[in-house]
């Protein structure tokens, strides 16, 4: 099989850029990618972290009848899990129409 | 009505609902076979999407993996939604974006090569059927168990059921019928674990029961009785876990990569209108999944209590009826080591194997087993663990409706994720091989026979595999998520988020990934499973967890072939550009 060039759809851009991005766009762009690893941390430190790494630590405490740990490996990480997302979708609405990228 | 005829009647109503929909959102083009229209409000794609994704693994087999399992069983209950958070933060919005219909289609052009979009349909199908062949299994399990059809009938009946609704609507009858998949297996999973919680806490809510005291007067909570009686028996205790802490954060994130990287979940974000709602959609996913996650853990430590309390010195000639139903199955098996009658209910495997049964039954009226005896241990139990759903509500004698609604919703469970597994395999050959490699020049109707034809043959395929199981299929399925890790999540997270990303890093990452991780699993699980040992593992990180590494291994291999040659082109600059702004997202591109 021949592997040639296909075609690219065109971007819907500005046409006269060369590759790079205008400063708008990448100040936007650098925003989001802040606002990633906030999240994305968050997102390690209560699965990996509080359910896994940390769990024999936080078993010492305990929330109702549930080890501390044992709640984040099994409950609490679902929860902030769903929390990141919506946390996510919001604050990216504002980013956006901040930079008036939005959509 | 007793309670078979609610099992037919129930099942029988849910399959009319699912032909009933088939029929009203019938695909007219490509376009809506592949990606619904691309209209779908995002709370509707949300719900699809968990329906989509909670398989039969999920609503058979997750909480009496977590009963058995005990902490260790939350490697699934993490990996099985973190990887959400990745998808809605890392992925989603980004693909929509780009706005083409298949997850080739993204590869293929973001590296600007008919191989790069060819290797990531083999890696497709490769984690697509490992995975689908476990749904077929759980069809038959149902049916077997509950409709008394042999497990061959039960197959085809969902191979029909499914044939109707993926190959008349594709993705739009698709889309609406596991809304409704969703509904039936939510409702069937949420109303026995509710009375099961009320029994053993009396506290309804079972997120909250499992954190209450057990209802038995003795004010001990549920997870530390469950401690007690479990180190009483010679179990270890349920809040501690077996597996190494390595292992439970590789296993971990394994699940939460993989399920970023599963086609047919990804897929289904093309679906909506615009990149904002693929986060916002991902975010109702996981509402709808956490529902169901949350309660999980929750059935699992009820189920162990209700077993042993049921079984463990009980007579088996007094052995409750769902106990010998199962045993009929094949899936209980009871051997009276010491004769005295009683069932022994302790750690450690009643005989080596799954039981075979030798066909005549022993003096109490059991079905005697040709397994040779575990002496070592005083267990006489074996339980398959993927009853304890299924097998739940009879355990702690709920109505016959509460049955018949478990029946239907483990069908609804298995048969939404095989639609949607169909659905990606047969677009990947239509559209990826057929329209943008091989026949460019085939019409939009011959696309669409070729869709509805190759999703024809893969239904054929995946019933083949669920009537004639390879010894391999079940344990197999769990490792579609090393695959996803380590071949597909690479090349699409560094697609969008590293320009200098090129066509040959992501090849050679992505085959070097999918080979390191496929010859680790094939090792272990077939060439030499009496190897697969913890102090055989590399780095002690088990064939479920290897997919890590085969990730590390394809980024770093990506990474340094990157640098090694020429940079991709200015369109594909640019292409990334526009992708990572939400503006101007419309319709998805036709061609």
């Amino acid at each position: 099989m021949t592997d040639q060039d296909i075609s690219i759809p065109e971007p819907k851009g500005d046409p006269e850029s060369d590759g790079e991005a205008d400063a708008n766009e990448q100040a936007y762009w650098s925003e989001n990618i802040r606002l990633l690893w906030t999240l994305m941390a968050v997102w390690f430190v209560v699965s990996f972290g509080a359910g896994i790494l940390f769990r024999d630590f936080l078993d010492q405490f305990s929330l109702g009848g549930y080890p501390l740990g044992f709640w984040f490996a099994q409950q609490g990480s679902i929860y902030v899990f769903v929390l990141l997302i919506f946390y996510y979708t919001w604050k990216m609405k504002r980013i956006e129409r901040k930079y008036d990228l939005d959509d | 009505m007793d309670t078979q005829t609610l099992i037919y009647l129930f099942v029988g109503l849910s399959f009319s609902l699912y032909i009933g929909i088939a029929i009203w959102t019938r695909a007219g083009s490509t376009k809506e076979f592949y990606i619904a229209g691309g209209g779908v409000h995002p709370v509707v794609n949300g719900m699809a999407t968990a329906a989509d994704w909670m398989s039969a693994a999920s609503f058979i087999s997750m909480a009496g993996i977590i009963a058995f399992a005990g902490y260790d069983g939350s490697v699934y209950l993490m990996g099985w939604t973190g990887g959400y958070v990745v998808l809605a933060l890392l992925l989603a919005p980004y693909l929509r974006k780009f706005g083409q219909f298949t997850v080739p289609d993204f590869i293929g052009t973001r590296y600007y090569s008919k191989a790069a979009r060819v290797v990531a349909v083999i890696c497709l199908i490769f984690i697509s059927f490992t995975y689908i062949a476990g749904q077929m299994r759980g069809v038959g399990i149902v049916f077997s168990r509950f409709l008394d059809v042999p497990i061959t009938l039960g197959v085809i009946i969902g191979m029909g059921i499914v044939f109707f609704y993926a190959v008349l609507g594709g993705m739009k009858g698709v889309t609406y019928t596991q809304v409704a998949q969703y509904c039936v297996l939510i409702f069937a999973y949420m109303v026995p674990a509710f009375f099961i919680s009320f029994l053993v806490t009396g506290n309804p809510i079972p997120q909250l029961g499992l954190g209450s005291t057990v209802n038995d007067g003795s004010g001990l909570y549920v997870l530390q009785k469950l401690d007690l009686v479990l180190q009483d028996m010679g179990f270890g205790a349920y809040t501690d876990g077996s597996k190494s802490m390595i292992d439970v954060f590789c296993i971990t994130a394994a699940l939460m990569v993989g399920t970023a990287g599963l086609p047919h979940v990804i897929v289904r974000f093309f679906t909506v209108p615009k990149a904002s709602d693929a986060r916002k959609s991902a975010g109702w996913a996981l509402i709808f999944i956490a529902l169901l996650y949350t309660t999980a853990p929750a059935i699992g430590a009820f189920a162990r209590i209700n077993f042993i309390e049921t079984v463990d010195q009980t007579e088996y000639a007094e052995a409750p009826g769902w106990f010998k139903n199962w045993e009929a199955n094949d899936l209980i098996a009871w051997t009276d080591k010491n004769g005295d009658g009683k069932m022994e209910y302790r750690s450690g495997d009643a005989f080596a194997g799954s039981p075979e049964f030798t066909g005549e039954t022993g003096k109490n009226g059991e079905r005697l087993i040709a397994n040779a005896v575990n002496t070592e241990s005083e267990n006489e139990v074996y339980v398959d663990k993927d009853i304890m759903v299924l097998a739940n509500p009879e355990i702690a004698n709920l109505p016959g409706w509460v049955i018949a609604l478990v029946a239907a919703g483990g069908l609804a469970a298995a048969l939404s994720t095989a639609a949607g597994l169909l659905l990606v395999i047969s677009s990947s050959i239509s559209h990826d091989l057929l329209k943008q490699t091989f026949r460019p020049q085939i019409t939009e109707k011959g696309e669409l026979m070729a869709a509805r034809i190759a999703a024809t043959a893969a239904i054929v395929v995946a019933g083949y595999l669920g009537i004639y199981p390879p010894g391999w299929v079940a344990q197999v399925v769990a490792f579609a998520f090393g695959l996803a890790a380590a071949s597909l999540f690479p090349a699409i997270f560094m697609g969008i988020f590293w320009k200098s990303m090129n066509k040959e890093g992501a090849i050679a990452g992505m085959v070097s990934g999918l080979v390191f991780t496929f010859s680790y699993i094939a090792y272990f699980k077939l060439i030499a499973p009496e190897a697969n040992v913890a102090a055989n593992w590399l780095f002690g990180i088990s064939p479920e967890g290897i997919g890590v590494a085969g990730m590390i291994i394809n980024f770093a291999i990506a990474i340094g072939v990157s640098k090694m040659t020429a940079s991709p082109p200015v369109e594909v600059l640019k292409m990334i550009d526009s992708i990572r702004v939400p503006r101007g997202a419309g319709d998805a591109v036709s061609h």
